[in-house]
């Protein structure tokens, strides 16, 4: 068994990839396209008749093959099926990092899900609390109750939009602006954000289209989401590069800390840069920007620990 | 456990990289066939981690007929298991995983 390093509730998570659990092909080697987070489907990618199948491939997937820093997650079939419950035990038997729950749609289904999961390190073995949960939110029902899903585990790191099921819910269609299901990302950006989880969008279908795939990767960017479902390895570079830091940003972010440490010095609260008015906020903004894009690799100084506790 | 197959079950495909395992009744100990594109380089390893897998599913008796594309022990073991596990009706919970599936 390839023992894999506890998994970290809060880490990067640009780029989640979806596999399908029961295919040999994609698996043995899903950790090389550079995602973040790689999805082992064990949903709608699975067919219904193969989803035992499925659970005995990802089993000795999870625990033969070396995915090194890559977080490798599971995603079950919804609660509503005799198979979630399979689902769970395999996953936390073979060690993944996590739990993806489909069609969450309140705090309830996320306790149904822990008390599974509890019950599954207990029987074998593995680390009580290892395990971590993140929800799929697929419903007009889910998306409404975002923040109480948010808030229902202390294994929960983050929820997502599932665009194909939400909109059949909402009677829209995928459209250029991403006005179909804007007030959805907006909600449950809002509620990740009141409950200090990570908030995904939802997978990018068309992926032939990399032009509209990359309008709405910077939307999503400029929204504040943490990362994105990735349908199709050719789309996961892009993402990546895109929900890293600029080289202007960093640039910025290292002036911002040089300057507070002077006028820090001399006992300045608020003064200008580049002639903006800024105060702490900017710097522990700042700061952020170069913890995180050291976390990206585009970033090796050592400004993201200056100043202490701000 | 059945130490026999009794039922005849299959799992896993003709796709690259996969396997295709098919079992069926049989009373002369395992009879084990395999067809691989890789035959003369892994015909051996496959072979081994055939038999390991049945032995350790508790199979003593049974026909069982490997199609393999080129795949990972890990995929053969899978499908081996799946087929057998269905072959006795209890492929789709309480698997006894890290035990008799490891």
């Amino acid at each position: 068994m390839i023992p894999r390093p506890k998994p970290e509730r809060f880490r990067l998570r640009r780029t989640m990839m979806f596999m399908n659990a029961q295919k040999p092909s994609l698996i043995k080697d899903a950790y090389i396209y550079g995602a973040d987070t790689i999805m082992l489907d064990l949903e709608d990618a699975v067919a219904e008749n193969q989803k035992d199948a499925a659970r005995f491939s990802l089993y000795h997937a999870l625990t033969t093959i070396d995915y090194g820093d890559t977080e490798v997650l599971v995603r079950i079939n919804g609660l509503d099926t005799p198979h979630w419950k399979e689902d769970i035990r395999v996953a936390v038997a073979g060690g993944a990092d996590g739990i993806r729950i489909s069609k969450c749609e309140s705090a309830d289904d996320v306790k149904s899900v822990e008390k599974q999961i509890l019950a599954a390190e207990r029987e074998f073995g593995v680390e009580e609390g290892r395990t971590l949960i993140m929800a799929a939110l697929e419903s007009a029902k889910g998306v409404v109750n975002a923040y109480e899903i948010c808030c229902a585990s202390d294994r929960m790191f983050g929820i997502a939009l599932a665009g194909g099921d939400f909109r059949k819910d909402m009677h829209v269609k995928v459209t250029d602006t991403g006005i179909d299901i804007m007030v959805a990302r907006g909600l449950i950006l809002l509620a990740a954000r009141a409950a200090g989880v990570q908030c995904f969008d939802t997978n990018f279908a068309d992926f032939k289209n990399m032009e509209g795939f990359e309008r709405e990767v910077r939307q999503n960017r400029k929204m504040g989401f943490d990362g994105k479902s990735i349908i199709n390895p050719r789309q996961i570079p892009l993402v990546n590069e895109l929900f890293s830091p600029t080289k202007d940003d960093i640039t910025y972010a290292e002036h911002l800390i040089r300057s507070y440490a002077e006028q820090f010095a001399r006992g300045v609260g608020v003064y200008t840069v580049d002639g903006k008015m800024v105060d702490i906020a900017f710097i522990k903004e700042a700061r952020n920007t170069l913890k995180y894009a050291k976390k990206c690799g585009k970033y090796s100084g050592d400004l993201d620990q200056v100043g202490g506790e701000f | 456990m059945q130490s026999s197959i009794e039922v005849a079950a299959m799992a896993g495909t003709l796709e690259s990289s996969d396997a295709q395992v098919t079992v069926e009744p049989g009373t002369k100990g395992i009879e084990l066939s395999i067809d691989s594109s890789v035959m003369n380089q892994y015909g051996r390893q496959i072979k081994a981690c055939a038999l390991e897998t049945l032995e350790r599913l508790g199979i003593q008796n049974g026909k069982v007929t490997v199609v393999d594309r080129g795949a990972l022990d890990c995929t053969l073991k899978a499908r081996i298991e799946a087929a057998v596990l269905r072959s006795e009706g209890v492929s789709e919970s309480n698997i006894d995983w890290g035990g008799a599936i490891r």
